[in-house]
């Protein structure tokens, strides 16, 4: 803790957040509970208070969760603790010279300590019509406002993009009685994130719920006379739409870091107390990369979890306690009656085995490296996601036999 | 609308008026109720918004689903009266529900 001295030091001290996304709400919150009492601004882009993004394009979208439910913090938080939100705001220079940012509006803040919480954004592909009305991205409380605004029932929605963002739209529009087609460019969706034997598992899923998924499909183009009409594949395949959302994955909004001067490789590079190498500034969030022990490599995570324990460590960091994070990820996805919870990464495995019925909706598929756990699908599968999260963390090796065995129940894995 | 008074692991009481439509979880986190982390937002995937239920009023907040009975199942220091408290609807019938808090959230 802080010596009477440094605290009242501190109390004079303006610490900004840039972002005001999941990290810098966090981050506000352990400011304040580790003791910092001096002048704290949020600086965000949007028009909102930090809120949780993961319900954006799932229990939102399918009109759910109501916009006041998905606030991080309630709205009268910030000024109950002294903490200034500025909203509708971009930070458009960091100088590290003069420690000042620089705001649209023009005004410049000084700053004892800067904590970059800037996200990131959706990765925009620059097709033929893509400025069409009706070609929408999600990553935003408006982008859901904007798609919800042509939910009516029957019309036809392509999603561009068989990702978790994809499928998860497609489950909520599904729900609200769109006729929905997914395209992926991939020859599998989820491609990136999972194994075959999954992928496989969430198409017929979604074609079982009524949903057209065609894979292999490259959009070329998307169509139509003033608005979006339809869109078309490299293959010449035509589909009809009154929308289209595309969900190509997103980038860390790092140029503010590089223009800065601060060293950036797919994010904003930090170390494992989320500093960065200038000693005033830190980064938390989608927006980083940084190293992980458990994995033995950079990462440049795009999750909640993520953002929270970065936020929680580069805030306790700014207050002079330097602790690390080291923890292996984790992400879930809601599409129909299905929870996927997906305990590490995946990327590099060698081998992949599966337990439980995946016709019932039910199992879990463990990915081996060289005889070790590194990760772990699970869908509505809670014990094999909650044992991997430790077994993962513990390089734990189990023989494929033993995984695979239902008669062997998950919680004696780990011994 | 329910009183509901939860009451953390010193002891400390915090007696707050819940909307109902709201679950327990998100009428601790709108208060600024130290101890339910619910990093999830409350979407039953993290297991870190454990509670207990006071036992005179397990009966009104129901059973846990199977979902929630197998995140429980790894949370700390689980009890009879456990549960997660993103999985409990707040409604009129809650009016004066009792809510304990763990020492930690797992």
């Amino acid at each position: 803790m802080a010596s009477g001295d440094q605290a009242q030091g501190e109390a004079q001290e303006t610490y900004i957040v840039i972002g005001a996304g999941h990290a810098a709400g966090q981050a506000a919150v352990t400011l304040r509970s580790k003791g910092f009492k001096g002048r704290l601004i949020l600086i965000g882009e949007e028009s909102y208070a930090p809120y949780q993004r993961p319900a954006l394009s799932k229990a939102f979208l399918s009109g759910d969760l109501a916009l006041d439910r998905l606030y991080f913090k309630p709205p009268d938080y910030y000024a109950k603790n002294d903490i200034e939100l500025l909203l509708d705001t971009t930070v458009t220079q960091l100088d590290r010279n003069r420690k000042t940012v620089t705001l649209d509006d023009g005004r410049v803040i000084s700053y004892d300590k800067a904590l970059l919480t800037t996200g990131s954004r959706i990765r925009a592909i620059p097709l033929p019509g893509v400025d069409l009305p009706g070609v929408l991205y999600l990553r935003t409380i408006d982008d859901v406002e904007g798609i919800r605004a042509y939910c009516t029932k029957g019309a036809k929605i392509v999603i561009v993009g068989g990702g978790y963002i994809g499928l998860e739209v497609a489950a909520s529009t599904k729900k609200l009685g769109l006729d929905v087609t997914v395209l992926e460019a991939e020859s599998r969706v989820m491609a990136r994130a999972v194994g075959r034997e999954v992928s496989d598992f969430f198409e017929s899923l979604h074609a079982e719920e009524g949903v057209t998924i065609k894979t292999g499909q490259a959009v070329s183009a998307l169509e139509g006379v003033g608005k979006l009409e339809r869109v078309v594949c490299a293959d010449g395949s035509v589909w009809q739409a009154d929308i289209a959302v595309i969900g190509v994955g997103i980038v860390p909004n790092q140029e503010l870091a590089r223009e800065a001067g601060l060293a950036v490789d797919n994010g904003i590079v930090v170390d494992t107390s989320c500093r960065t190498q200038d000693p005033d500034i830190f980064a938390a969030g989608d927006c980083t990369n940084h190293p992980n022990g458990v994995y033995g490599r950079r990462l440049r995570l795009e999750s909640v979890h993520n953002a929270l324990e970065q936020a929680k460590t580069a805030a306790a960091a700014m207050c002079g306690i330097l602790t690390e994070y080291n923890q292996v990820p984790w992400f879930w996805s809601d599409q129909y009656d299905v929870k996927l919870q997906i305990a590490g990464l995946s990327q590099g495995y060698d081998q992949i085995v599966l337990r439980g019925d995946p016709s019932a909706r039910k199992f879990a598929a463990f990915y081996l490296k060289e005889g070790v756990l590194i990760a772990t699908d699970a869908i509505n599968a809670v014990p094999e996601y909650m044992v991997s999260r430790k077994l993962i963390a513990a390089h734990a090796r189990i023989a494929p036999e033993r995984l695979a065995d239902m008669s062997i129940p998950m919680k004696s894995m780990a011994e | 609308m329910a009183k509901i008074t939860y009451i953390e692991f010193d002891g400390t009481r915090h007696e707050v008026d819940v909307a109902s439509g709201l679950n327990v979880m998100e009428g601790a986190v709108k208060n600024l109720i130290p101890g339910i982390d619910a990093d999830c937002g409350g979407a039953c995937a993290c297991a870190t918004c454990h509670v207990y239920v006071d036992p005179d009023w397990q009966e009104k907040t129901g059973t846990p689903g199977e979902m929630e009975l197998s995140m429980l199942d790894f949370a700390e220091d689980v009890q009879k009266t456990s549960r997660l408290s993103c999985q409990i609807e707040v409604d009129d019938t809650l009016d004066g529900l009792i809510i304990r808090l763990p020492e930690t959230q797992g």
